[in-house]
């Protein structure tokens, strides 16, 4: 047997330097952010232009045609047919995708450093001349089809789409999938329609990081997209409903040999005064491995693989989440010391400890996540769609250091609270559901 | 403005320093002050196929049995330190190898390498914990493959078709009978075989001044007493005779897919062997490849398309004998044999007609984009050159596998895609069975 040795002590952290960011708007109402980030000789490009969707009536059309818009983006412009787009962004070392949610369309990309200029040049064609060919969107509609069924029979898919329904009522939110119907009614004609009507430089937000110069890097998009110049009436999402708790739902899925349980709430936005303690209490609750809930319905009782909880920005409204896939024959105890965990933070103060191991995860992350090219990439566009800078990247450490047990205990009772959330189920509804409801209130669909 | 191919300047240039202690331990440090971050990365060479029979999944298992607790650790505290240092960690099973990792701030890689070093030294086990990963590890296969549509598919179902040993077809998650048959005695004997300072490797990447690591490894690491380690076993055996075709029910499925398996040449033959790995994207990278212009874009029979090398998708990861996968997700109302058809004719044509040297380029621009996208992490970096060193006794091939992807040429591609016949090969069909539950 071999005798404890003693830890050695942290070393003096070094601050990594604030990046430099080359802040432009362009003449066509471009905003454009370039840093400069050798390693490798590659540059990654983000374009997040806003896309709100429509609430009522029109939400579930302009979602099915939003996802199908973004899926056929790259099969045509008025230059290049899809193949010959597929075999440019190889020869460049390149590769782009398009994006959408109920906010934004997004494209993503990187490119061999060289390659930057064709990549630019590629993307101005897309958003000027993008021409959804009647052949290439009808045979990405029957696959989208077919990838919906696949996707609805994931069981996080299927509680996915009940809570943000349960959540966001006729809010745009409310719809997280398109449904088989309303992407067959779509026809190219409403993909050139909704690209005309949406896709504006004024609002947009290119983000470059890499192998590059950023004066020179501007430069080339300012040439690469100067004739992108269309106006549209912007459209904004209106506030997300107030979240208040709301009955538990349980999805039947007969046979299932785990029970989904998923969890959503409000949550404060990175602008908010109580951001950086709400942070914290996620982190304590179930935001990494050394969380309570993992400790306890992991690593104490075995019923779960991968407890998780986590906060996300939307723009009309920040959200908290929380999920485990929990062993059917446990399925009410795993909710037991779920909601003991959520009423612990609410009601207990935490440990100063148990915070400060919080504090310097939340803080020591923030710069792995920017130590590469993609995910400084990433970040600065997140933030710049919340109208932050890279400032923030020193601001937001400051105020994790400064958050007290106390605020730690105000951000749980207003967030973490079991009454303030809405669970979503999904489970063998014959086995799990009258032990459920010893604990909740339940639905039953 | 038309389309050129960049210039090739692909050669990396990261530093590579290795040392080895006298227990065995061998040490690869790849410095780069360019960020203040580091990754520490320590490699086992064992994974899935060493596991005896009755044991089927114990190699994962005991990757949870590392985080459990060791000589000054309780358990869990190697998460605990690391995260509590704003650091990340994980670790991973597979075919070939076990991995353990930490990303952190550069202030913590002491600590990590401290960590590191007290679970190689010794592993502290209880029945209590035992009994608890046994449950957290089948709640991962319910929730990765039992509760979750092609759980399974095809990386745990197509290696009884295309392989015959037990080493290579049995299932590396595991049977719940197997997993709750492991005893103590069982994860202290693989321990003391598998986890011996000379049978891993040790990555570190990042912020680090090589000389002190050093220093950090002599202290923390030495005093592990050396252990006899047999050579990597070898897991080869024949290649298949004639096709072999097997199918696979999935109740949670709402579409079929089908996989085609054939094995490559040794990958320890990395001249060899990178021609299939090119192979594979000749085919399958985006809409201007082979078999997806073909069925995607122009048949429209399949809905997604992959092709790659290993089991578990990395080509550069495995030993001998290793597979070259297709996975075609298709429409219900497409039959398997005609999307086989349809891949046949591709290859056929590819090995009749031949292909241009663009073609090729443009394949490997993008592969060597992707591979340098995958190393500027420190992450990527530090695994690269850990399994390269532990594999091939060469970590430098991290910096040397973009000009070795771009001297692959046309005929060796071609001469390549000749050996996937319809008579070596194995199928795996899988079909939706909904409603049988």
């Amino acid at each position: 047997m071999t005798t404890a040795r003693v830890l050695p002590p942290l070393a003096k952290h070094r601050v990594a330097k604030l990046p430099t960011v080359t802040d432009t708007v362009l003449d066509n109402g471009l905003r454009v952010l370039a840093v400069r980030r050798p390693g490798v000789p590659l540059v990654e490009l983000r374009l997040r232009v806003p896309f709100a969707a429509p609430s009522g009536k029109n939400g579930m059309p302009h979602v099915a045609r939003a996802t199908l818009l973004a899926d056929t983006l790259l099969s045509g412009t008025d230059r290049r047919d899809a193949k010959q787009i597929a075999v440019d962004l190889q020869t460049l070392g390149g590769q782009l995708s398009a994006s959408t949610d109920a906010d934004r369309l997004g494209f993503g990309g990187s490119v061999l450093s060289a390659g930057l200029p064709g990549l630019l040049h590629l993307l101005g064609e897309l958003l000027t001349s993008a021409s959804y060919p009647k052949r290439e969107v009808e045979g990405e509609r029957d696959r989208l089809v077919q990838e919906l069924a696949i996707n609805r029979s994931s069981a996080g898919v299927v509680a996915r789409e009940a809570l943000m329904a349960r959540m966001y009522g006729d809010h745009p939110y409310a719809v997280d999938l398109p449904t088989a119907a309303a992407v067959e009614a779509v026809r190219p004609k409403h993909l050139r329609a909704l690209h005309d009507a949406r896709i504006a430089p004024a609002g947009s937000v290119l983000t470059l990081v890499g192998d590059i110069s950023p004066a020179r890097a501007t430069a080339l998009v300012a040439k690469a997209l100067a004739g992108w110049t269309a106006q549209v009436t912007p459209v904004v999402t209106p506030p997300a409903p107030p979240q208040v708790g709301r009955t538990a739902l349980l999805i039947d899925r007969p046979g299932a040999v785990q029970t989904t349980l998923r969890f959503g709430g409000a949550a404060p936005s990175r602008e908010d005064p109580g951001f950086a303690s709400a942070v914290l209490a996620n982190l304590v609750f179930g935001g990494y491995f050394s969380s309570r809930w993992v400790a306890n319905i992991r690593e104490d009782k075995g019923y779960t693989y991968s407890p998780h909880s986590g906060i996300d920005h939307p723009p009309a409204g920040s959200r908290l989440s929380a999920g485990a896939d929990v062993a059917t024959g446990v399925t009410a105890p795993a909710l037991l010391e779920t909601l003991y965990e959520l009423g612990r933070m609410a009601t207990v103060p935490v440990d100063q400890a148990e915070l400060d191991m919080a504090r310097r995860y939340a803080i020591g992350t923030l710069a792995l996540g920017t130590a590469s090219q993609a995910g400084l990439a990433g970040l600065l566009s997140q933030l710049a769609s919340s109208g932050l800078g890279v400032q923030w990247l020193r601001d937001y450490p400051k105020a994790l250091g400064a958050v007290t047990v106390e605020d730690v205990l105000a951000a749980g009772a207003r967030w973490f609270s079991p009454s303030v959330l809405t669970p979503v189920f999904v489970g063998d509804t014959a086995v799990v559901a009258d032990s459920l409801r010893t604990l909740v209130e339940l639905e039953t669909s | 403005m038309p389309t050129r191919a960049p210039a090739p300047t692909f050669h990396l240039s990261y530093a590579v320093e290795r040392a080895q202690l006298a227990n065995g331990l061998r040490l690869v440090m790849l410095p780069d002050k360019t960020s203040s971050v580091v990754a520490v990365a320590v490699y086992y060479d064992v994974g899935m196929r060493s596991e005896p029979e009755g044991r089927t999944g114990f190699a994962h298992l005991f990757e949870h049995l590392m985080f459990q607790g060791s000589a000054s650790l309780g358990k869990t505290e190697h998460f605990t330190y690391v995260q509590g240092s704003g650091g990340v960690l994980n670790g991973s099973t597979h075919v070939d190898y076990t991995n353990y990792y930490e990303v952190l701030p550069s202030n913590a890689t002491e600590l990590a390498l401290f960590l590191e070093a007290d679970r190689m030294r010794s592993v502290a086990l209880t029945q209590d914990n035992l009994d608890n990963q046994v449950a957290v590890v089948q709640n991962e296969i319910r929730v990765n493959v039992q509760n979750r549509p092609y759980g399974g598919f095809p990386w745990l179902q197509i290696p009884p078709v295309l392989f015959s040993s037990f080493a290579n077809t049995h299932d590396g998650y595991g049977s719940f009978v197997d997993l709750e048959a492991a005893t103590l005695a069982d994860a202290q004997s693989f321990f003391d075989r598998y986890y011996a300072p000379g049978n891993a490797v040790v990555a570190v990447a990042g912020d680090i001044d090589p000389a002190q690591v050093m220093a950090w490894v002599e202290q923390h690491f030495g005093d592990i007493p050396s252990r006899a380690v047999a050579p990597p076993p070898s897991f080869a055996e024949p290649l298949l005779t004639e096709q072999k075709r097997a199918v696979v029910e999935d109740k949670l499925a709402p579409a079929p897919a089908v996989a085609i398996a054939w094995r490559t040449p040794d990958p320890a033959d990395l001249a060899g062997f990178l021609p299939y790995v090119v192979l594979a994207e000749v085919l399958t990278d985006g809409d201007a490849s082979r078999l997806q212009e073909r069925l995607l874009l122009r048949d429209r029979t399949a809905t997604s398309i992959g092709g790659y090398l290993g089991i578990m998708g990395d080509p550069l990861d495995a030993r001998e004998p290793t597979p070259f996968l297709l996975e075609v997700h298709h429409a219900p109302d497409v039959a398997a044999d005609t999307v086989i058809a349809a891949v046949d004719e591709e290859i056929d044509r590819l090995v009749t007609d031949g292909l241009t040297t663009e073609e090729v380029q443009r394949t490997v621009a993008r592969m060597v984009a992707r591979y340098l996208r995958e190393v500027d992490p420190v992450l990527g970096r530090a695994t690269q050159a850990a399994v390269f060193e532990q594999q091939r006794g060469r970590a430098e091939l991290l910096n040397e596998l973009p000009d070795l992807l771009s001297s692959v040429t046309t005929e060796q591609v071609v001469a390549a895609a000749a050996t996937l016949r319809r008579d070596n090969r194995a199928i795996l069909e899988l079909r939706p069975a909904r409603g049988e539950s």
